[in-house]
């Protein structure tokens, strides 16, 4: 199986190091086992000293990949995974789908693995839409694709021939759940309230520590 | 005198800084409100945090939602610049292929260099750190005790701003009164972690961190910092007044515009700068210490990266504040008649018995932590607690099986979603999607708590690095070799602090994510990822048995100084900025005096 390029320890390390000093948890997903990684060709990334104040959009520093079935496919799947509900919109509403493509089209290592995962696992979707339901995945009713799902949803239940194709639904939610929770709107969702400047920091309210049995 | 090119250096200068970070930083601040005339060499480029960082971005803004790549392995927020594990055209190598034998080396090109991202723990060293060998039999004696650094902690408090607050525990010094500022308040998992692991006997009390909790006081803090030196009080007190508060948001690893925490491009080189006794020539990668024909150093050899032209500048002083490797990389390419082996290298031991810290860490779910009333767990951009070492009786006592201790660090809380937020949530729900997921993410957001060892290196006979014999850089330098091993003193060390995270998680009532390591050795984090990389320039009482005596003066050149990490002869799990700064001070104190006595 392909390597996920952030697996669940480095990703709480990565979640804990977003905020927490700099130093304190190696952010780095993608080193090679033993030595450090060798650094990037120069013109193939951002480099080493991209403007840090500019708002990127997917597109603006390498070619996408998704042509607009896979474009529509991608959308699709994001909502199943992240539906519109009373705190929060759904991850297409909010270009989930095109944050993936700018994802598996980056020319870092570890991209490259998720974008075949990617782009075999979408056309998977439509294919095993249309050999159940006779159709693309984007046009089936939400009972047609949860039937799908259910069945992908979590790799240690997938049955042997829905391995791979539950491997995929694994990174996807990943990426569909990193990619909205990080949004403006995901923030809100997720109850995120920070990112604002305080005259003071005073610790968590009473009601935290009551709950915590600490107040 | 001010940020310049080459082309507008002096004839000569009374003192050349190799380096801007927190010891050129120091050195240079030190040596120029004493009124020495100073030239900085900083290899990267000019650096503004004011109007360069990224205050309040979101992740959504960045490329990759700000996450980690090889450009930018600290994500793509990370204030640093043209760095990072490597640097593009210089590179380093390992002696050895063994994946366990490997060194990372962390660089940074920029003004203020890796200053402008640290984690920002400041502790001192106590009383056996100085003396480890004394106490213990392993490893080397300082030259100094505590109470000959001490002062320069003191000082480097006040002039910085640190929060954090005193204790009274063993070997983990309090500082005197008005040298700390107010910690902050302790978030809810750092609260739930100190009630719980009471019980375990590990003290959960606040961090010592380089950031203002309070605006500084200008009016006292510059006159106890300069005693009889009315210039230097109001350069510094104009320096502090442009300095504000904390306001409670955007990670320190990003910088800070408003200037609330320590970085060297924002404390030490504005008031430097605005003394006039300083030039800084950014882009300026020192190759080689030029000597004369009577030992004494006359100046360096620098490549301006702008035009790739070579420049020799002059002083009566040469200090390499350059980063410990780098300055040790230096001294080995300067070779003369004098010095076949690198210049101040008759001891042989240029290079010898570097160390990094410990690293190892474990992290847990904690169901208490499920579903909190939402609240603002931001804070101060880093850690607000941490546990000293603790066992020091235990250990004396032979009890442990390893001879050094280690302090813990946690990551926990609300902080600002990215990548990792959601991810891999799969065995705690079952593979949830849709409206479902959405409850489960908010449910286990801030649910998570990681626990990272810091721990101290003992000084070993086959860590240290040389010149590669055959691979330069991209400006013809001849690049660092790296030998690295762990003794079975870190590896079991590692494998003590895995198996302590376990139980504090459990403590709280919570999941270890997976399993402490049986192998110590699979526990430990690569040598040099820590990033606390010291010694190769050890000081000490011995010519033959050291490079740099007390004052981080060579001994074999007197008019060249180490004011780096290099001289560090132990490595105490304390992080080692705050005593870089307080030993570059001291130093900087003893060649302002010489100089002044006309010795230098």
């Amino acid at each position: 199986m392909l390597r996920s390029p952030m697996d669940r320890r480095e990703a709480i390390k990565w979640m804990l190091t977003a905020a927490a000093s700099a130093t304190l948890f190696n952010a780095s997903g993608f080193a090679a086992d033993g030595g450090p990684p060798p650094s990037m060709p120069a013109g193939v990334g951002y480099g080493t000293d991209p403007d840090l104040l500019k708002t990127y959009k997917p597109g603006d520093l390498w070619p996408l990949t998704f042509n607009e079935a896979q474009r529509q496919n991608a959308a699709a799947l994001c909502d199943v995974i992240i539906p519109a509900d009373a705190k929060g919109p759904s991850a297409s509403s909010v270009r989930v789908h095109e944050f993936i493509d700018e994802w598996i089209s980056a020319p870092y290592p570890g991209h490259q693995d998720d974008r075949a995962l990617i782009v075999e696992g979408l056309a998977w979707l439509d294919t095993e839409s249309q050999k159940r339901f006779k159709g693309d995945f984007v046009n089936l009713v939400p009972r047609q694709k949860n039937a799908i799902c259910d069945d992908i949803c979590y790799v240690p239940r997938a049955k042997p021939e829905f391995r791979k194709a539950a491997q995929f639904f694994k990174r996807y939610r990943d990426l569909t759940a990193g990619g909205y929770y990080s949004t403006p709107e995901g923030m809100k969702d997720i109850g995120y309230v920070g990112n604002v400047a305080l005259e003071k920091f005073e610790g968590p309210p009473p009601e935290v520590l009551r709950k915590l049995g600490l107040a | 005198m001010p940020l310049i090119t080459s082309s507008k250096t002096q004839p000569s200068y009374d003192v050349i800084v190799v380096g801007s970070g927190a010891a050129g930083g120091q050195t240079a601040y030190t040596c120029v409100m004493e009124g020495a005339k100073v030239l900085m060499l900083e290899a990267g480029r000019n650096y503004t945090p004011e109007t360069e960082t990224p205050m309040f971005q979101n992740n959504s803004q960045a490329p990759l939602r700000g996450g980690s790549t090889p450009d930018k392995p600290f994500g793509f927020y990370d204030a640093t610049i043209d760095g990072g594990w490597q640097v593009p055209g210089e590179p380093y190598t390992s002696a050895s292929s063994d994946p366990a034998r490997q060194f990372w080396w962390w660089r940074a090109r920029m003004l203020g260099g890796r200053t402008n991202h640290w984690g920002r723990i400041s502790l001192r060293n106590g009383q056996y750190d100085f003396k480890p060998k004394s106490r213990d039999g392993l490893g080397f004696d300082w030259p100094i005790n505590y109470e000959d650094v001490a002062p320069y902690y003191d000082k480097v408090e006040m002039l910085i701003g640190v929060y954090g607050d005193n204790n009274n525990l063993e070997n983990t010094p309090d500082s005197p009164a008005g040298c700390l500022q107010p910690p902050p308040a302790m978030r809810a998992g750092e609260q739930l972690a100190k009630a719980r692991a009471k019980k375990l006997g590990l003290p959960v009390i606040p961090i010592h961190r380089a950031v203002l909790s309070i605006k500084q006081d200008a009016e006292t803090l510059p006159k106890k910092i300069h005693p009889n030196n009315p210039r230097a009080q109001k350069l510094l007190a104009d320096s502090m007044r442009a300095r504000q508060a904390c306001f409670w948001a955007t990670p320190c690893g990003r910088g800070c515009s408003i200037k609330a925490n320590y970085q060297s491009t924002t404390v030490h080189l504005p008031p430097a700068l605005a003394s006039g006794n300083l030039d800084i020539v950014p882009n300026a990668m020192t190759r080689e210490v030029t000597m004369d024909a009577n030992g004494k150093a006359t100046g360096v050899i620098y490549i301006d990266k702008t035009t790739g032209q070579e420049h020799a500048v002059k002083a009566k002083v040469v200090v390499l504040a350059a980063s410990s490797a780098e300055s040790v990389r230096i001294m080995l390419n300067s070779k003369s008649a004098r010095f076949p082996n690198g210049v101040a290298n008759s001891s042989g031991l240029v290079g010898k018995y570097i160390m990094d810290t410990v690293g190892a860490s474990l992290s847990g779910h904690i169901p208490a932590l499920e579903n909190l009333p939402l609240h603002n767990e931001d804070g101060a951009g880093g850690a607000h607690v941490y546990v000293p070492w603790w066992l020091y009786k235990e250990q004396l006592a032979g009890k442990l099986g390893f001879g050094r201790g280690y302090h813990i660090e946690f990551g926990s809380g609300r902080q600002m979603p990215g990548m990792g937020t959601s991810a891999g949530l799969e065995s705690l729900t079952n593979g949830s999607y849709g409206r479902q997921f959405k409850e489960d993410a908010r449910r286990y957001y801030g649910a998570f708590m990681g626990f990272a060892g810091r721990g101290e290196m003992i000084p070993n006979e086959d860590s240290f690095c040389d010149i590669d014999p055959e691979v330069k850089d991209k400006w013809g330098i001849p690049v660092l070799r790296f030998h690295w091993k762990w003794s079975e003193h870190e590896t079991r060390q590692a494998k003590h602090m895995q198996e302590t995270f376990a139980q504090v998680i459990e403590s709280m009532g919570g999941n270890i994510r997976s399993k402490p390591a049986e192998d110590g050795a699979k526990a430990i984090e690569p040598g040099g990822k820590i990033i606390h990389e010291v010694g190769g320039t050890i000081m000490g009482a011995d010519a033959k048995k050291s490079v740099t005596n007390q004052w981080c003066q060579t001994w074999d050149v007197k008019n060249l100084f180490v004011t780096d990490g290099g001289p560090f002869c132990s490595n105490a799990d304390k992080n080692p900025t705050l005593t870089i700064m307080a030993l570059a001070w001291r130093a900087s104190d003893y060649i302002v005096a010489e100089l002044k006595k006309g010795n230098l």
